[in-house]
C-alpha cells in the first residue's frame, strides 16, 4: 500500500482501529487488570495486568484509547498523566520479581499536557521508565498499534522488540506541533509528516524497529491468531537469551551512530 | 540604548562569540534590560557577576562560559569536539540551519562535554548550549552524553551535568527521540556502578531532556527562576483552556512539588558542587 505519510498518521488516529483492550482481549487469556501506582491514582489511560499467552503468565501493558466518545473521554484520550507511567513500571517490576516477560502496546497522541501532570512530575514519571526499564530481568516487546507520540509512546518502549502495525506511526512530535514550530502554521501538518520520517516503513529503515505488522485483516481471529503466535514465538527466543540486558543497551546504543560526522 | 539592544538578535546581544568581557565605562557599551526588575543593566557588570542582574535574576549563560566558572583553571579537558549532525532523515532546511547556528554559536553542537577538576576533585562534565537550537537533543547531543556517560563509568568517575534544552530535536525525528532511551541507558550504567550524578537544571530544561537525563541525576539542583517542565506552556493552555497557576514551570515550582533537591545561585553553585563531590569521596 501506497499512502502518503500524512494519511498513515489519520489511519493510525482512526477510533475504529483496534485499541490496546482489544488486542488483549483476543491475543490473551484470562486477563486479570491491576489498577494504580500506589503513589496517587489509577490512570484509566493505561491498562495493566497479568493474563496467559499460550498458557504461560504474561504481564500485560497497554495504553487505551477507547473507540466511542464516552470510552475517549474516560480514558483521557489515550493521553496518559504520571500516575499511568507509574503504574506500568510498577507493573514491569512485578513482572520481573516473578520472571514474567512483559508486552506493551501503545497507541498515544503523546503524554498528557496538563497542569496536574506537570505538578506531580510528568517529565521525572517518562525518565524513570526510561532508566528502569534499560535493565529490566524479563524480556520486553513492545508494539506500536496506533500513534507512538513521542517520549509517551516511548516510556513503554524501551524493549528488546519493537513491532509497529502497518499504519501506526512513531514521531518525536506531531506533525499538526512540528509545523506550527518551524512553519508557524498548522496546515503544513502533511509536510511535516513527510519530513519526520514517521512511518512503520521509516522507523525500520532507521533501525529503530524490527517488524511491520500487516493490517490486510486487521481485527480479524486470524489477525489476532498471527500476532499471538508472533509473540509466543519471540519470548520464547529472548528468555533463553543469558544476555538480554546488554543485547537491550546496544540496541538502543546504536541507533542513529552512523548518522554522526566526525570532522 | 535598551531599545536598540532589544531589536538586535539574542546572540549578539549577549556573549556569543565574543570570548572577552566588554570594558567597563566604553562609550556605548551595551545594556541588557532586566526582564525582572526592568532595569538596563551594562554587560559589563553582568559580566563581572556571572550574568546575575543585580536583582538576582539569572540570564543564560554560554556554555564555555559556564565551564570557565565551574572548572578548576585550566582543567577542562574537551571530549568528541568534533562531533556533527549530518542531516540524518534528509529535514527540510536543516542542514542550512546548522550551517548558520554553527556559525553564529561558534559551536558544533548543543552540548560541550569533557574532563575536568572541580576543587581538585575530577570528574566528568556536560553542559548543554542555549545558544545552538536552544540546546535541542539530536543524535549528536544523545551520542556525546552517552560516550561522556561510558568514559565516567569506565574511570570510575563522578558526572556533573548542567542541562538547558527546549527538548528533543524535531528535525531528526525518531532518532531524536530515541536518544532519550539511549543516554537513559548509559546513566542506569553509570548509576549501578555506584558513581555520582550530579544535574544542575537551568533555563530552559523542557521535553525529552527533562523526560530522560534531567530528571535522571542522583541529586537535581536547579538555578533560581529557571524554566523546568515536560510540556511547553502553551501547549498546556491550549489543552486545558485553563489559565496557568502563577510561577508554573519553575525551579521553584518543581521544589515545592518535590522534584529537585534545591535551588543554587550561581554565585554558590562551585563551592556547592566541590562540597557535593567531597562528601562521595570525588565518586
Amino acid at each position: 500500500m501506497n499512502v502518503v505519510p500524512y494519511e498513515r498518521v489519520k489511519l493510525a488516529r482512526d477510533s475504529m482501529r483496534p485499541t490496546g483492550l482489544d488486542y488483549i482481549r483476543n491475543i490473551f487469556k484470562g486477563f486479570i487488570e491491576f489498577h494504580g501506582d500506589r503513589r496517587f491514582a489509577d490512570d484509566p489511560a493505561i491498562v495493566g495486568g497479568i493474563a496467559r499467552l499460550d498458557g504461560s503468565p504474561v504481564t500485560v501493558i497497554a495504553i487505551e484509547k477507547g473507540h466511542t466518545a464516552k470510552e475517549r473521554a474516560q480514558r483521557n484520550f489515550g493521553a496518559p498523566n504520571p500516575e499511568g507511567y507509574r503504574k506500568a513500571l510498577r507493573l514491569m517490576k512485578q513482572a520481573e520479581k516473578f520472571g514474567r516477560p512483559v508486552i506493551c502496546f501503545i497507541d498515544t497522541s503523546g503524554a498528557y499536557c496538563g497542569i496536574g501532570a506537570e505538578e506531580r512530575g510528568q517529565g521525572q514519571a517518562i525518565a524513570e521508565n526510561l532508566m528502569e526499564m534499560t535493565t529490566l530481568c524479563v524480556p520486553v516487546i513492545s508494539i506500536l498499534i496506533g500513534e507512538g507520540g513521542s517520549g509517551g509512546a516511548l516510556a513503554l518502549a524501551v524493549a528488546d522488540r519493537v513491532w509497529m502495525l502497518q499504519n501506526s506511526v512513531y514521531s518525536v512530535i506531531s506533525p499538526e506541533g512540528c509545523a506550527s514550530i518551524l512553519w508557524k502554521d498548522s496546515s503544513f501538518a502533511p509536510t511535516a509528516a513527510a519530513n519526520l520520517k514517521l512511518t512503520a516503513e521509516d522507523a525500520k529503515a532507521l533501525g529503530v524497529i524490527e517488524r511491520i505488522l500487516s493490517e490486510k485483516d486487521m481485527g480479524k481471529k486470524e489477525f489476532y491468531d498471527r500476532i499471538r503466535s508472533l509473540l509466543t514465538e519471540e519470548i520464547t527466543g529472548l528468555s533463553k537469551d543469558p544476555d538480554l540486558i546488554t543485547k537491550r543497551y546496544d540496541r538502543f546504543r546504536r541507533i542513529g551512530v552512523d548518522k554522526v560526522i566526525k570532522e | 540604548m535598551a531599545l536598540i539592544n532589544f531589536l538586535k538578535p539574542k546572540n549578539q546581544l549577549e556573549e556569543g562569540g565574543r570570548t572577552k568581557a566588554p570594558v567597563q565605562g566604553d562609550a556605548g557599551e551595551p545594556e541588557k534590560n532586566c526582564p525582572n526588575c526592568h532595569k538596563d543593566i551594562p554587560l559589563s557588570r553582568l559580566w563581572a557577576n556571572d550574568l546575575v542582574c543585580p536583582c538576582g535574576h539569572h540570564f543564560r549563560m554560554k556554555a564555555r562560559q559556564r565551564i570557565h566558572m565551574i572548572a578548576d583553571k585550566d582543567s577542562f579537558n574537551e571530549l568528541n569536539s568534533d562531533m556533527q549532525s549530518g542531516n540524518p532523515l534528509g529535514f527540510s532546511g536543516y542542514k542550512e540551519k546548522l550551517e548558520t547556528v554553527r556559525t553564529v554559536s561558534g559551536e558544533n553542537e548543543a552540548v560541550i562535554c569533557g574532563t575536568a577538576e572541580i576543587g581538585r576533585q575530577s570528574c566528568c562534565i556536560f553542559v548543554m548550549e542555549s545558544y545552538f537550537m536552544m540546546g535541542s537533543m539530536g543524535s549528536v547531543v544523545g551520542e556525546k552524553i552517552t560516550l561522556l556517560f561510558e568514559y565516567a563509568t569506565e574511570h570510575r568517575l563522578p558526572v556533573i551535568g548542567f542541562t538547558v534544552s527546549g527538548g528533543a530535536r524535531m528535525q531528526e525525528g525518531l532518532l531524536s527521540l530515541m536518544q532519550m532511551a539511549k543516554t537513559s541507558a548509559a546513566v542506569k550504567r553509570h548509576s549501578d556502578a555506584g558513581l555520582l550524578y550530579i544535574a544542575v537544571l537551568t533555563d530552559p530544561t523542557t521535553g525529552g531532556v527533562t523526560a530522560s537525563f534531567a530528571m535522571e541525576a542522583d541529586i537535581i539542583l536547579a538555578e533560581p527562576g529557571a524554566t523546568v517542565g515536560f510540556a511547553g506552556a502553551r501547549v498546556i493552555e491550549q489543552t486545558t483552556k485553563k489559565a496557568l497557576p502563577k510561577g508554573f514551570q519553575t525551579s521553584e515550582f518543581v521544589l515545592e512539588h518535590g522534584f529537585v533537591d534545591g535551588i543554587t545561585r550561581r554565585s554558590n553553585q562551585k563551592k556547592l558542587l566541590v562540597e557535593l563531590l567531597k562528601m562521595h569521596n570525588g565518586g
